[in-house]
Formats: structure tokens, sequence, C-alpha cells
């Protein structure tokens, strides 16, 4: 369904933004750093060109510099830039500044950020038309409402007069597309625009994008770290890396042959929502990002390239032509060619016999967490109604030894809470917690010091939970010195074995932890996790702040943990491919409630409950090849102070089929023994309405079940 | 928003209740009889004892307490145990006194203070910048009795400018007492227009490297509009903040200004007092003073309100 919005228009028509040989550099403490080397990309009218690549491989200093506002010791050492018949690097930049808000727009990743909080939306609107335009204010403010309607907003004239707090993450965006859209620009550049959003809410943003595109005949430059979304909404695609553009054709050349090893690993990283860990196993890249000012010799993804060769190292292979208008910058592209598996997925079935479900490890029964909002000082003598926020409301889920228990939901569905409750980090304010048949108390406080060492938990941003000042070792080893019946030497040896156990050398254990990566934090925090000998880990959102080749090895080090120690994990995550690969059940979560759960194969085919269908059929897959359903959600989750009657998921639901669902609670109906929906839509109706959200046209797999 | 303010009024009758209580109870522990002290030395015993009669003295404190937060309440703040005359006249006098002071004070500071600030954040690291947060760090070290002292002899002395004593005639109007009124507020302000200087600086360079600003720039308006439309208004929010903060500093360094200028002020009144143990004035003069603060604080969050639309009460 998505390819009747992909134009297939060519691309040698004049570009719009015409980049040649840019070479960008900053000044540092260690020198000249050359962020981007010789890149050279066009953009013609109509197009939406994604570059993708991981952090740190200079896309936003290249976006920057297009529109020349790169920070102060940045540079543009060489290339040339045209906007049309323009060279803007020729350009006074009171001319610049000009093309500025006209001619060439910005939208960046943080909508919340990018609107000034005390302006209103309209007058934010209206000071471009006014600007670029010459419109009269009462012009202008037309103008403004105008913008609003073209971005569906809903109620336009009161969302102008309202402020960036008032609105939601997915509404401040459309305000910001409103807003790079008034002057009707030759040029838009999109900075990560959906990355901080949620699934739902990125594939509303993702539709108007490409609507819009309809409409206004402009050049896009789409800038994300997220394969998915650049296979549902771009034409071409340029992978970036390190600085270097290492691939670049259409989206279908692209994700279809996938001739530069970079792009094949990149993908290769990526868990798809059709497969689990039981059939294909991540190839994760090896290595990292080289740092700007070490660059290897020749190739510059030589060290981290399995196909690498001694005269891959001599010197910097230089773009080839492979088919027309897709380049690679692989000296052995061919050898890509003509292997399509060449460093892809390994498909593999695991032996899932010794896998076999362990005993009921831990269980919460209708877990509740209600946060009070009171009213604090003066102002709680003038007030006594106090609000409640119910964060976790009747929660109840098993976890079986050696099991993982995926739990999903968008952001503000109370999964994190749920989480810090089983942790003891939140008392809950009712319900049942057991532990192996023990019952477990609401806090860590009142927890005895064994129960503490079964259940550990790993944060999302491992920035954050190592202490800045201990060494990586003696956060390991924290744990070992707090139980207290270990020697030093033991402790010693025991560490090691964990540092080894999750892939990191013996030499890191002196280290702090700001001279480790991202990807190296989280392993340390897994360490420490896995130090007490845990029955269950809670990990919160572990992969949400790394890279794609990253969060793979992590994925590949969960599972190989939990196959050596039989460890259970309560995996909590808002990406749905993630949690079908690594869990083995999955709750869906909206609003404080589970609305489905179920065995990860069966949750993720029909039938499903009317939210998870909407989730499913909003991740961007990265495949172009995919069919995809489209069922958009309307509106904003309401507030956890305010819920709707009867079933929360009302408000929003698409198969909506009356007022039963806004006055009574929806029932649990049982699929089948591991399958479990709550909703008032029969299950016999729900499969007759839905089919697969998801289907790969080469989707074998099913088959087989 | 009429409530919210009703709320705050509402919250800082409170706070004047207790901090009366505070008041009444201290000057009632200050060394020294009341009694003893309006009659002198030689009193006798007896007159001593009438005295404290007609005075209530010897009631239990709560009464005291409450004849007096009564008669408070109703503008009878009593009659100077010195000069016998009513206090509340001469509070008033001599606060109009201090309102004018501190209005030259606040027209120095906030202005000069922001606008500081302000270029020393646009100049960041550069000589400008290095200038204004050396130069405001030694005003913030600066206590106002030295100030005074340094400004005395720069001004009147050596240029001769501004007249070193600013005992003015109590009912001056704002125009007769301004030539007096400037080398006290100098003195007074260049301690808060560091800090000003200072709040505003770190206020504007976090705005100035927000998304937002950036979006502005990117938008192609001038620099002029993204600074004083979108950067200013939200970096100003600290200092607003401060400026409130500020207002109990800004009464103690009226008094030593007052003290050193000698002009007659409401800090000079209370001193006055103080040095006397003259009770009603003590207690006036501290009431007052607690009252300003309090309106100081309400006035600084009714603006925040006003620049900042998150915390804007519907």
């Amino acid at each position: 369904m998505t390819e009747m919005y992909r134009s297939q228009k060519s691309i040698d028509t004049d570009p719009i933004l015409d980049v040649r040989n840019l070479t960008v550099t900053y000044r540092t403490g260690q020198g000249l750093v050359y962020t981007v080397r010789d890149v050279s990309l066009q953009i013609a009218a109509g197009e939406i060109y994604g570059l993708v690549g991981e952090s740190g491989s200079g896309k936003s200093t290249l976006a920057r510099a297009i529109v020349r506002y790169l920070a102060d010791n940045g540079q543009i050492n060489s290339g040339s830039i045209k906007l049309g018949n323009t060279d803007l690097l020729t350009l006074p930049m009171s001319k610049m500044q000009k093309i500025w808000g006209s001619r060439i727009t910005m939208v960046h990743q943080d909508p919340a950020a990018a609107v000034n909080p005390s302006i209103t939306i309209g007058e934010q609107i209206a000071e471009v038309a006014r600007l670029h335009l010459h419109m009269s204010s009462s012009q202008a403010r037309e103008k403004a409402l105008e913008m609003l309607r073209k971005m569906r907003m809903p109620d336009p004239e009161s969302v102008a007069k309202r402020y960036a707090h008032q609105l939601s993450g997915g509404m401040l965006q459309r305000v910001v597309i409103a807003i790079a859209l008034t002057t009707n620009p030759e040029l838009l550049i999109m900075d990560e625009p959906t990355t901080s959003l949620d699934v739902t809410t990125e594939a509303a943003i993702l539709d108007l994008v490409r609507e819009l595109l309809t409409e206004y005949n402009m050049a896009v430059l789409f800038i994300t770290h997220n394969l998915g979304v650049v296979a549902n909404i771009c034409n071409r695609v340029g992978v970036m890396y390190a600085g270097e553009i290492m691939e670049e054709g259409t989206v279908r050349q692209v994700f279809n042959h996938k001739l530069h090893p970079y792009t094949r690993g990149l993908l290769g990283c990526l868990p798809k929502v059709t497969n689990d860990k039981r059939n294909v196993s991540l190839s994760a890249i090896p290595g990292f990002i080289p740092r700007m000012n070490h660059l290897p010799s020749g190739c510059i993804f030589g060290p981290r390239c399995k196909l690498v060769e001694d005269d891959c190292q001599a010197e910097r292979p230089s773009q080839v032509e492979a088919e027309a208008g897709h380049f690679t910058a692989c000296r052995r592209w061919e050898a890509l060619q003509s292997n399509p598996d060449l460093l892809m997925d390994v498909q593999q079935v695991r032996d899932m016999d010794e896998h076999e479900e362990g005993p009921l490890v831990f269980t919460a029964s209708n877990i509740k967490k209600y946060f009070d909002v009171t009213a604090s000082g003066f102002d709680s003598l003038f007030k006594q109604s106090g609000t409640e926020i119910k964060a976790v409301d009747d929660v109840s889920v098993g976890v079986r030894g050696g099991f993982t228990l995926g739990v999903v939901g968008e952001s503000g569905c109370g999964k994190t809470t749920f989480a810090r409750c089983i942790a003891g980090l939140e008392e809950a304010t009712s319900g049942k917690m057991e532990l192996e048949g023990q019952l477990l108390p609401y806090t860590v406080a009142k927890r005895t010091s064994a129960q503490k060492k079964r259940i550990q938990m790993v944060f999302q941003n491992p920035d954050a939970s190592l202490n800045p000042h201990y060494t990586i070792g003696d956060s390991v080893s924290r744990p070992f010195v707090l139980m207290g019946d270990l020697s030093k030497e033991e402790i010693q040896m025991r560490v090691k074995e964990l540092f080894s156990a999750v892939n990191l050398p013996e030499d890191y254990i002196n280290r702090l932890p700001h001279e480790l990566s991202g990807g190296e934090k989280q392993r340390i925090a897994i360490a420490r996790a896995m130090a007490s000998e845990p029955t269950m880990i809670l990990c919160d959102e572990p992969l949400s702040s790394l890279d794609v080749s990253v969060q793979a090895a992590l994925i590949n080090l969960l599972i190989k943990l939990q196959d050596s120690s039989k460890i259970s994990y309560l995996f909590i995550s808002h990406d749905l491919a993630a949690v079908r690969y690594i869990s083995d059940w999955v709750a869906v979560m909206y609003l404080g409630r589970i609305c489905e759960i179920g065995s990860s194969e069966d949750v993720f085919l029909p039938p499903y409950h009317p939210y998870t269908e909407a989730l499913l059929s909003a991740i961007p897959v990265p495949d172009p090849d995919v069919q995809q359903e489209r069922i958009r959600l309307e509106g904003n989750v309401p507030s956890p102070i305010d819920l709707p009657s009867g079933c929360r998921f009302h408000t929003r639901c698409p198969r909506k089929i009356g007022e039963i669902c806004e006055a009574q609670e929806p029932p649990w109906q049982d699929v089948s023994d591991h399958h479990q929906i709550c909703c008032h839509i029969t299950l016999d109706e729900l499969r007759t309405m839905q089919s697969e959200v998801i289907v790969g046209q080469a989707d074998t797999l099913r088959e087989v079940r | 928003m009429a409530t919210y303010i009703l709320r705050r009024f509402g919250s800082i009758l409170v706070i004047v209740f207790l901090a009366s209580l505070i008041i009444f109870s201290i000057t009632q522990f200050l060394p020294g009889d009341v009694a003893q002290l309006v009659l002198g030395q030689f009193a006798t015993e007896e007159a001593i004892a009438n005295l404290r009669e007609e005075y209530g003295l010897n009631n239990p404190f709560y009464i005291q307490y409450l004849d007096w937060a009564v008669n408070f309440v109703q503008g009878d703040w009593g009659n100077s145990l010195v000069s016998r005359m009513p206090v509340f006249p001469m509070v008033m006098s001599r606060l109009r006194n201090s309102a004018m002071l501190a209005v030259v004070v606040l027209m120095l500071y906030v202005p000069f203070g922001i606008l500081l600030g302000v270029l020393a954040a646009l100049k960041r690291d550069k000589w400008p910048d290095q200038i204004i947060t050396t130069i405001s760090m030694m005003f913030v070290a600066l206590p106002v009795f030295v100030s005074s002292l340094l400004l005395i002899p720069l001004f009147c002395h050596f240029l001769g400018w501004l007249p070193a004593n600013s005992s003015i005639l109590p009912d001056s109007t704002f125009g007769e007492a301004l030539p007096y009124l400037i080398l006290p507020a100098i003195a007074v302000a260049l301690n808060s227009l560091g800090y000003v200087a200072r709040m505003t600086r770190a206020g504007t360079i976090d705005v100035l490297r927000t998304d937002y600003v950036r979006a502005a720039y990117l938008k192609g308006l001038p620099r002029r509009q993204v600074l004083v439309r979108h950067a200013l208004r939200n970096a100003l929010l600290p200092t607003i903040t401060i400026i409130a903060m500020d207002a109990g500093m800004m009464i103690g360094g009226m008094l030593v200004a007052e003290v050193v200028f000698g002009y007659p002020g409401l800090g000079r009144l209370l001193l006055y007092g103080m040095q006397n143990q003259d009770l009603p004035l003590i207690q006036a003069c501290s009431m007052v003073a607690v009252a300003l603060l309090c309106l100081a604080n309400l006035i600084a969050d009714l603006l925040y309100g006003l620049l900042n639309p998150r915390i804007r009460v519907k």
C-alpha cells in the first residue's frame, strides 16, 4: 500500500539542491577534524532524499553546512553547494539569511524544543509570513490558520492561540512543519523529524509529509537513523558512514541489492517484525565508527568489514555506478551483487528444545500504582482535593524461568512505572507480587537481601546509571562487595568472568565510564545486573539510546546470557520489532492497562486488539517491498488523570463498535491457551475484519506455521 | 487570575501574621524595661509601676499581643517612646522617602544589569564579557558601606558633582530630592547590579543555545528580532526571580546607605528606633518591611506569569 505514494520520478531533471565534493571541518583541541569528506548529492523537486547513518556519521553536520549554519569552530573547506542556480557558498551571510526560512526551511528533531515556549503558535507561523511573504498582520494571521488547517490540525483557531506546552509532541511537529512550508520553500531539510515521537504519531507525521509533497513541489533532505522510516517515505537514499556516503540509489535499489557491506550490516542489525530469536540470529557489525581524527587508511569501513582485502586498505575506493543511479563506494560490490545473502542475517533454527518452559518464577497480580497530584505549599491550605494519576491500573503478568516477557506500549502507557514497581523503586498502591513462591514486599527497603539479589534492573540511559567516579570494575564488583561473603581475589575473578560474559576486554576494568562508548556502558550495566545471579532482570528500554549496530550486539548478548544462565527478562520497549525478536511472551499496554497478552508469535498475528493492530501498522518496516495495512489513530493519548470510561482505548479506536465501548469495561477473551485480548468485539468479528498487518513478499516463514 | 491574586493575598496575610508574632515577641524580649526607658534613670519605683499598669505591661503576653495587633490593624501604631509623636505618620513619611530612593535604585540596576548581562552573553568569552563578568563579580563582593565610602570621596571630593550628605527635608518633592538620591542609590544598586548582570548573562547564554533560537535564526529573522522577540523574553525569567529575591537585600542595603548618607528614610528611622529602644517604632518599621517584601514577591510572580505562559494561571 505504501507503493502508490512513492513517486518514480527519475532524477535526471535539474536538481534543486546540488552538493558537490563537500568537505567540512571542525577546529578542535586535537586539531582539524574532517567531519564530512568529499560528499556529493543531488535532490530534485518532488523528491525525498533519505540520508541515513548512525550517530557521528556527520549527517547533521552536512545539513548544517548546506544552510551554512555551522558551529563557530566549523568550516566548509571545499566543494560547492547550489540551490537552483544560486551558489550558496559564495553568497555573503546577509544574502544567506534571506534564503533561510524562504527558499530553505528546516524541521528539527525535538519539536518541543524547536517551538518558542512564550510565543503563541499562530504568531510563530505568522511572523514567517510577514517577513518573507510581506503580508500584513491580518493576512499573516489568516495564513497561519490556513497552514494549520493544511496540517490537518483539529480546531486551528484555538491551536493558533495556544502555547507550546499546551500541545502534544505530534501536534508540535505539525506546527514546525507548518512553519517550514509557509513560504513554499524549494528545499526542506528534516533532521530526524520523527525520532522523538511515538510510533503511531510518527506514522501520522510521515503520512502528512508524503501527502504534502504532492502539493508542494520541493526537494526534501530527510535525515534519520531509522532505516524503516527511509524505506517508508524516501525516493532515494544515501547511506552515510563516518563522514562519507557509502552507497546511494533509489530506495528499492539500496534496500534490495545492498551493494555496500555497511548497508548490509545495518540492515542485518535490525530485528524484523516477522522474525524472532528462534529462526534468525542478528549479525552485528563488529568494532566501532572510527574517531574522526583517527581515520583508517583506504576504505574507512575496512576495519569493520568482513570482506576486507589488502587492496581495500591501500587507497580510498571511489564511487562506482553499479546500475543506473545506484552508486557504491565498495571495491568488492560485484561479489555483493552476485550473492544477495552475503553478510546478511543467518537464518538458523536455534536449538530451542532445551529452552522449555520453565517453572513460573515471578507473578504480579492486579498491580496498581496511583500517583497523588496534590497541591503543595500554601496552596494546600486552600485546596483539599487531590487528583490521582493512574499510571498502572490492575496489571497482572507471570514470568517463567529462562523466559522473556516483552512489554510494549507508547510513552506514558505505564510500562516503566510497572517495572519500577516490580523492582521496588516505586511503592505499588495495591496488588500482589510473588517471586519464586515468596510474597515480595512493595519497596526495596522492605525486601530481604536475597530478594533484592533475585531481581535486577538495567536502565535506559547507561550514562546516568553508572557512577562517573567509579571505575567500571568497581561498579561491577559492587554487588559482590555488598553480598560480603567473597574474598578480594574471588571478587576479582568473578568480575573478570562477567567482563568476558558481556564481551568486554579485561583491561577495561580500570576505566571510567566516560572512556566507554554507549554500547559498552550498557554492557557494564548488564554485567552489574548479572553479578548477583538474579532470577529476573528488568530491562527498561535498554536499547533505545543506542545505535542500531550496537543494539544488535546487545540483543545477541542478552539472548546468549539467557541461554547460558536461564535468566528471565522483563523487556520493556517501544520498539515492536525488538520486542517481537527477543520475547517469548508479549504484553501490549495502553494507559496503565494491558490490552493484549500472548506468545509473541500469536500477538503479532490476527486477531489483534485494535490497539496492537494500529501499533503494528505504524511500525516503519525497513523493507520497501513489505505490504503494510494503514490504520491511523486519531487524536492524542488521553490524560491519565482523566481516564476515558469503559474501554480506555475507545476515544481513539478505529474499530469502535458503539456505546458499549464507552460504557462498559471490555472483557478478556481467550484466543488460545497463550493469547488473550481485552476487547468488546468478539474474536470471530475481529478475525473477519482484520488481516495480517505486515506481509513481506518473500514471507516463507509464515507457511511453516 | 483574580482568584489566584486573592489566594496569594491570603497567603501574604498568613505570612504577615506569623511575622508580626515573631517581631512582637522579639521586641518583648529585648533587654530593658519600657517604663524605665520612658521615664529615665531617675524615675521612682512607683512611677514605673504606674506606667507599667498604664501600658498594660503586666498583662499576659497574648493579651499584649492582641492589643497591639488590633490597634496596629486599625492604624493606631502607638506613639514613639522617645519623641512621643504618633508612629504612623512618621513611618509613612519616611516610607515615601525610601520609596523614592528605591525607585532610583531600581531604575539604575535593573536596566543596566540586564543590558550588561545580555552584552556579556552575546560577546561570550571575548573581552567585553570578561570585563563585565569581572566587574560584576567585584560589585557583588562589595558591601554597601564600603561602596558608599568609596563613592563619597570620588564624586563629592574629587569630582564635586554630587552632594555627600543626603539629609533632605522630610517633605521634599522627588524633583528636589533627586540630586541627593543619586549617590546613595548607586551605592545600593552596585551590589544588585552585579547579581542581575551575572544572572542575565547565564540566562541569555542558555537561551541562545536552545533549538528555538536556532529555529528562529533559520526562519531568516534578523538578529535583532531573534534576540528581542525570541530570546530575551525567555532569558529574563531567571532575572526576574533574582530581582524579587533581591528585594530583601535591597532593603538591607538601603538601610545602610540611608545611614551613611544621612538620608531620612525608613531604614534610618528603624536604626534610630533600635538605638533608642523605641519599641513601637521598631515594630512598625519591621512590619512595613515584611509587607513590602511580600508585595515584591507577589509582583515578581505576576510578572513571571506574564512572560512565561507555562505557569500562567487560568
